[in-house]
């Protein structure tokens, strides 16, 4: 075998035919500093010229929690589980935020970066990881509101408020979170280089998500409703539960965890390797 | 110094056609179920060559086909060929933009290209953070642009603009901002497609003072370009693509030479029916054909400025009724007409008419007389004495001059390009010394 012996000394091989598992961790470790770039240029370039800056991430989430309380517990009348319904609103809304934009930040991956991708090559996956840890600091500042709420409503309005070993649960939960949105993210980015539909889908898809995941409801509510199923099956229930079982001491810590964590697993591997082929062809067909 | 840096072994790339739609996703379908029963690929049997001018039967084409070749280290490799031979495809699957649908290629080093200028710049940040973002992108660690920051600085020239966002640059200072990052990657390999580089004359001078350095330090670099002149200047070795195949891959005098003779046919070579020729005056004077011909009389496309040219023109005479003056009005790239010759001083039918019959006439261009550069030949044919009729025809046939770097032309021992005028005649000159100090 001749062309084993050469193959040692070259830096790079280019195949045509490649394993779908031949995924190169090694080469998006050398360019972590251009993930930390990409980081700051999404979170720099998104306030640039804008007076409030980073404190649009406060109103954002303020004003949905107001409207929630409007619609869902002034109008619906849906119970809140015993917690402060602005604070069960605003936990929610944190979390699902922090999916929301994960998801939809990495699904759009090759369409957004057509640019660079056509131009130059780095490894791909640098830019989701890098949209994901942007996500992950804007996620820092609302989480840090909702703090900031909680002690405000324990000092002013006699809100219990608790501090124990369970708020280290967040730290696992945020990323599986993380994990789950980057899996989705890129399975859809690799269908939608090639047909656009995903994209389409996508943005009322998420939308949709949202009301069959506890977030504006808690669990305990369709404990006996028919349609329980559809939340029962997905795993972001369990991780919106545990996450308010982690801040409040409230909800329910369910076994099911392992389910989303085994689902996660699943589409992230499914998304790699979907992105791992895609990726050396897309901008013949983007 | 024999050490191979790139192989490219039967590399192919095949592009689909026309719109993605319905229609192929039934082909991805189809495609899947030959792979999951163990079958190639249907459709990588029904490419056709690529061909802009013909409209092919199948939706598949191939871009490159079996194209192997390697590079050796410190090797300056001239790539050319005509628009959509494939240079750009090679390029795009050299720096990994896209993967070959065939083939392996082995590299060794750090590539880097300089058509990725400016790539990624973020028009909201300031010009210091786009240097770091484009040099992370172009696969320059932080510290290994922080070093180099002031040097890259120093270089671009719009020290001053560092810290405003570069949407509100120049155009002229964006390109240098954006050069001078890619100038300070210091790769083994360097990639330079002129063809794609957009900027102005300036720039695409910049980007040939880089190339030659990078050459001149022993590093290898891959030139992709239509400026002839430049690929034999600058190359020490020449693959001309032809519709997605090597044609040839030899010295750079001998790939130019081919490349010239390839369409020579049909650029520097023209033929007219009898019936429908132009003609005037009752059709008595048809035009019948024009070429171009190197000194042994072959039909060619490009020549050095030290080769003669002769350019030979036929007409038929149907009557003996006139003299005639045929007229080649000399012309560059632009229409501008460098100058005109008349076969008339010669012509032994000088104030005789001519008798029926077919006459051809040939114009010799002397050696060293024309400056570097595509010609244009109109042909004009009128009565002597003149009446105000002719026939004539514009752009009858082109034909393109380049320039060597070999000292026994005009340009004698001056090594940098010759400065740019019309033509470049070989005069004579005196040079004395008329006193001692």
């Amino acid at each position: 075998m001749k062309s084993r012996e050469v193959t040692s000394h070259w830096d790079l091989i280019i195949r045509s035919k490649s394993s779908v598992f031949d995924l190169d961790f090694k080469s998006i470790w050398k360019y972590r500093d251009l993930i930390m770039l990409f980081v700051r240029r999404d979170f720099v370039a998104n306030y640039k010229q804008t007076i409030l800056g980073p404190l649009w991430h406060f109103i954002q989430p303020l004003i949905t929690t107001g409207i929630y309380l409007l619609v869902f517990t002034k109008i619906a009348k849906i119970p809140t589980d015993g917690i402060n319904s602005v604070l069960f609103y605003m936990s929610g809304i944190t979390l699902w935020n922090y999916f929301s934009s994960c998801l939809t930040g990495t699904s759009n991956t090759f369409g957004s970066n057509a640019g660079i991708f056509g131009k130059v090559y780095f490894p791909r996956l640098v830019s989701p990881i890098s949209s994901i840890i942007s996500n992950l600091m804007k996620f820092g500042i609302q989480f840090l509101m909702l703090v900031l709420m909680m002690i405000c409503f324990s000092v002013f309005k006699g809100e219990p408020f608790y501090l124990g070993l369970s708020w280290l649960l967040i730290i696992p939960l945020l990323i599986v979170m993380a994990v789950l949105g980057l899996g989705l993210g890129i399975i859809i980015s690799s269908l939608t280089t090639k047909y656009r539909d995903f994209a389409v889908l996508i943005g009322f898809g998420v939308q949709l998500l949202m009301y069959a995941t506890p977030v504006v409801y808690p669990l305990s509510f369709i404990a006996d409703k028919s349609y329980k199923f559809l939340i029962v099956i997905n795993p972001l229930t369990y991780l919106m539960e545990a996450f308010r079982f982690a801040i409040f001491h409230h909800g329910i810590l369910s076994i099911y965890l392992i389910y989303s964590l085994g689902f996660t697993c699943v589409m992230l591997i499914m998304g790699l390797i979907m992105f791992n082929k895609v990726e050396r062809t897309f901008m013949d067909t983007v | 110094m024999d050490e191979v840096v790139i192989r490219v072994e039967n590399v192919s790339k095949q592009y689909r056609l026309g719109q993605v739609g319905t229609g192929t996703m039934s082909h991805d379908l189809n495609r899947w179920w030959h792979s999951i029963r163990g079958k190639e690929d249907p459709y990588l049997l029904v490419g056709e060559e690529n061909d802009r001018t013909v409209t092919g039967k199948s939706d598949y084409v191939w871009s490159l086909r079996d194209i192997n070749f390697e590079i050796k280290r410190g090797e300056v490799l001239g790539i050319i060929g005509k628009n959509g031979a494939g240079k750009s495809t090679l390029l795009k699957i050299l720096s990994r933009v896209t993967q070959p649908t065939t083939g392996n290629l082995f590299i060794k080093g750090r590539i880097a290209s300089l058509l990725e200028v400016g790539t990624g710049f973020h028009p909201e940040l300031s010009g210091r953070e786009n240097v770091f973002l484009n040099g992370a992108i172009l696969g320059m660690s932080k510290k290994e642009i922080r070093s180099k920051f002031d040097e890259i600085i120093d270089f671009s020239g719009v020290e001053r603009y560092i810290d405003t966002p570069v949407k509100r640059y120049s155009s002229g200072m964006y390109v240098r901002l954006a050069f001078a990052v890619a100038a300070h990657l210091e790769p083994e390999i360097l990639i330079v497609d002129e063809v794609l580089a957009v900027g102005d004359a300036e720039f695409q001078k910049k980007c040939l003072g880089k190339m030659s350095y990078v050459a001149g330090q022993g590093r290898t670099v891959l030139f992709v370009s239509h400026n002839l002149s430049a690929v034999q200047t600058l190359c020490t070795r020449a693959i001309l693509l032809n519709k997605g195949s090597v044609r040839i891959d030899s010295t750079v005098e001998r790939a130019l030479d081919e490349y010239g003779s390839m369409d020579a046919k049909k650029y520097s070579e023209r033929f007219w029916e009898k019936e429908s020729a132009p003609a005037f005056h009752d059709k008595i004077v048809r035009l019948h054909s024009i070429r171009v011909l190197n000194k042994e009389g072959q039909v060619k496309n490009l020549f050095d400025v030290k080769d003669s040219i002769t350019i030979e023109a036929g007409y038929w005479v149907m009557e003996e009724k006139y003299s005639l003056n045929v007229h080649l009005y000399i012309k560059n790239n632009v229409g501008q007409t460098l100058f005109v010759s008349m076969d008339n001083l010669d012509s032994p039918w000088k104030d005789k008419k001519q008798p029926p019959g077919l006459y051809l006439v040939r114009c010799e261009v002397p050696p060293n007389f024309l400056n570097e550069g595509i010609i244009k030949i109109e042909y004009l044919i009128c009565l002597n004495p003149h009446t105000g009729m002719n026939v004539c025809v514009d752009d009858a046939v082109t034909f393109q001059v380049i320039d060597d770097k070999n000292t026994n032309g005009v340009r004698g021992n001056w090594q940098l390009p010759w400065p740019s005028a019309q033509i470049r005649p070989r005069l004579e000159w005196k040079i004395e010394r008329v006193q001692n100090s």
